[in-house]
C-alpha cells in the first residue's frame, strides 16, 4: 500500500519534472537571435513541415467543405432554409473544422516525424556531438523546427478553409443548386472578419505552438532506443491529438461562449 | 548548408499562398470592403422592444441595404433600447426628420433587420440625430396574447 503510494508521488513527481523541462526547453529554444544560417535551416524546415504538407491538408478540407455542404443542404432543405448553406459552411470551418482538423493532420504528419527525426538524433548522439563541437543543438535543431511549426499550421489552416468553403460552393451550388448569390451573401453577411476568421487564427496559432512544442519536445526527452523513438513517436501524436481537442473546447468556451 | 532554389521557392510561393487565402477570407468570405470611417453618419432609435436584433444587423429601405447596426444598449432614461445606426454618408442630409424605422424579419424564421422609411418633413436628420418614431420587433407572445384577449372580448 505505502509502496503504490510512493510511487504515485514519485510519477506526480516525474511529470511535473518533464513539464518543468519542456517549460525550460520551449524558453531556450524559442528565443535567440536568428542568424543568417538560422534563416537557412528555418526555410528547410518550412519546406518540409509546410510546403509538403499542403497536400493532405487541401484535399481533406475539400472534402470536409463538401460533406459539409451535403450533409447541411439535406437538414437545411427541409426547413426551406437551404439558402443559409454558405453561412453554415463557412461558419463551421472558420470557427472549428479548420483549426482543428488541421491541426490532427499536421500533428500526423509533421509532428511524428519532428520527434522521429530528433528522436533519432539522439539515439545516434549527434546532438551529443554537436554539443561537443560547442553547437548548441536548441537552437541549431530544434528552433527552426519550432519555428517552422509555428508559421506553417497557421498558413495551413487558410488553405484549409479556403479550399473547403471552395468545396461546399461545389456541392452546394454546381451540384444541388443553391442560389450562388445566397450562398456568398448569406456568408458575407453573417462571417465576421475579427470574430470568425481571427479568432479562428488565434486557435490554429495556439495549436501550431502546442503541436510543434510536444512534438520536439517529445523527440529531445526521448529514451534513446529504437523503442524509446517508437513510443515517443505515439506519445507525440496522441498527447497532440488530446491537447489539441481539449483546448479546442477551451479556446471556443472562451471566445464564443459568451462569457465575455 | 547547400542552398535549394526551387526550396525558397516553394516556401515562398506556400507563403504568399497563405497571405492570398487570408485575403479571400477576408473580401469574399466575410465581406470586409475598405470603408474609410468616415464614409457612414451616425444615427440612434430608441425601441421598446427589438426582439432578436443584434448588431451588424442589416438597415435597408426599401429592401436595399443602406447600413448597419453597430450596437444596441439599454436606455437607463427610459428603460427602452436603444440602438445605433451607421448609415451611409451619401444619406446624410437626405432622410427626412420624421423618418420610420421598423424592425422586420426577413422571411419566417430569417434574422431580423431594419427597416426605415422616409417622411415628408422639410428638416433633414443628421449626425448623430435621433430617429423618434420607431416600431419594435414583432414578438410572438405578444401577438398571441393580443389576438386571445380579442377572441375574449367578443
Amino acid at each position: 500500500m505505502i509502496a503504490h503510494i510512493l510511487n504515485l508521488g514519485r510519477r506526480g513527481c516525474d511529470v511535473l519534472e518533464a513539464l518543468g523541462r519542456s517549460g525550460l526547453f520551449l524558453a531556450q529554444s524559442a528565443v535567440g537571435v536568428p542568424s543568417r544560417e538560422g534563416w537557412y535551416l528555418w526555410l528547410r524546415q518550412m519546406h518540409f513541415v509546410g510546403v509538403l504538407s499542403i497536400a493532405i491538408v487541401l484535399v481533406s478540407g475539400l472534402f470536409i467543405g463538401m460533406v459539409l455542404a451535403l450533409q447541411g443542404y439535406t437538414i437545411l432543405v427541409d426547413f426551406g432554409a437551404e439558402q443559409a448553406l454558405g453561412q453554415m459552411v463557412a461558419l463551421s470551418l472558420l470557427r472549428e473544422l479548420s483549426p482543428v482538423v488541421a491541426a490532427l493532420l499536421f500533428a500526423g504528419r509533421a509532428g511524428s516525424a519532428l520527434t522521429a527525426e530528433i528522436g533519432l538524433m539522439k539515439a545516434t548522439e549527434q546532438l551529443s556531438s554537436m554539443e561537443m563541437i560547442g553547437v548548441d543543438p536548441l537552437r541549431r535543431v530544434v528552433a527552426p523546427r519550432l519555428w517552422a511549426g509555428f508559421v506553417a499550421l497557421p498558413l495551413l489552416t487558410i488553405g484549409f478553409s479556403v479550399v473547403g468553403i471552395y468545396g461546399g460552393y461545389l456541392v452546394g451550388v454546381e451540384w444541388l443548386g443553391v442560389f450562388e448569390g445566397s450562398y456568398w451573401g448569406g456568408m458575407q453577411s453573417s462571417v465576421a472578419f475579427i470574430d470568425d476568421v481571427g479568432n479562428g487564427m488565434i486557435k490554429s496559432m495556439v495549436f501550431a505552438l502546442v503541436v510543434t512544442w510536444i512534438a520536439v519536445f517529445q523527440g529531445y526527452d526521448l529514451v534513446p532506443t529504437a523503442e524509446g523513438i517508437s513510443r515517443a513517436t505515439t506519445r507525440t501524436v496522441v498527447y497532440s491529438s488530446l491537447a489539441v481537442l481539449g483546448l479546442d473546447f477551451v479556446l471556443t468556451a472562451v471566445m464564443f461562449g459568451g462569457f465575455s | 548548408m547547400k542552398r535549394s532554389k526551387t526550396m525558397e521557392l516553394g516556401v515562398g510561393l506556400f507563403m504568399l499562398a497563405g497571405i492570398l487565402g487570408l485575403l479571400f477570407l477576408g473580401l469574399r468570405v466575410s465581406g470586409l470592403t475598405f470603408n474609410v470611417p468616415g464614409d457612414t453618419f451616425r444615427l440612434e432609435a430608441n425601441f421598446a422592444n427589438i426582439g432578436s436584433l443584434k448588431p451588424r444587423a442589416r438597415v435597408t429601405m426599401s429592401g436595399v441595404t443602406v447600413g448597419r447596426v453597430t450596437a444596441i444598449e439599454l436606455d437607463r432614461d427610459w428603460y427602452d433600447a436603444r440602438v445605433i445606426l451607421e448609415l451611409d454618408a451619401e444619406l446624410e442630409g437626405k432622410l427626412a426628420r420624421d423618418t420610420t424605422a421598423a424592425i422586420l424579419t426577413a422571411g419566417l424564421l430569417g434574422e431580423q433587420y431594419i427597416g426605415l422609411t422616409v417622411g415628408g418633413d422639410p428638416e433633414m436628420l443628421v449626425d448623430g440625430d435621433t430617429i423618434r418614431d420607431t416600431q419594435s420587433a414583432l414578438v410572438l407572445e405578444e401577438l398571441i396574447q393580443q389576438f386571445v384577449s380579442n377572441m375574449v372580448s367578443d
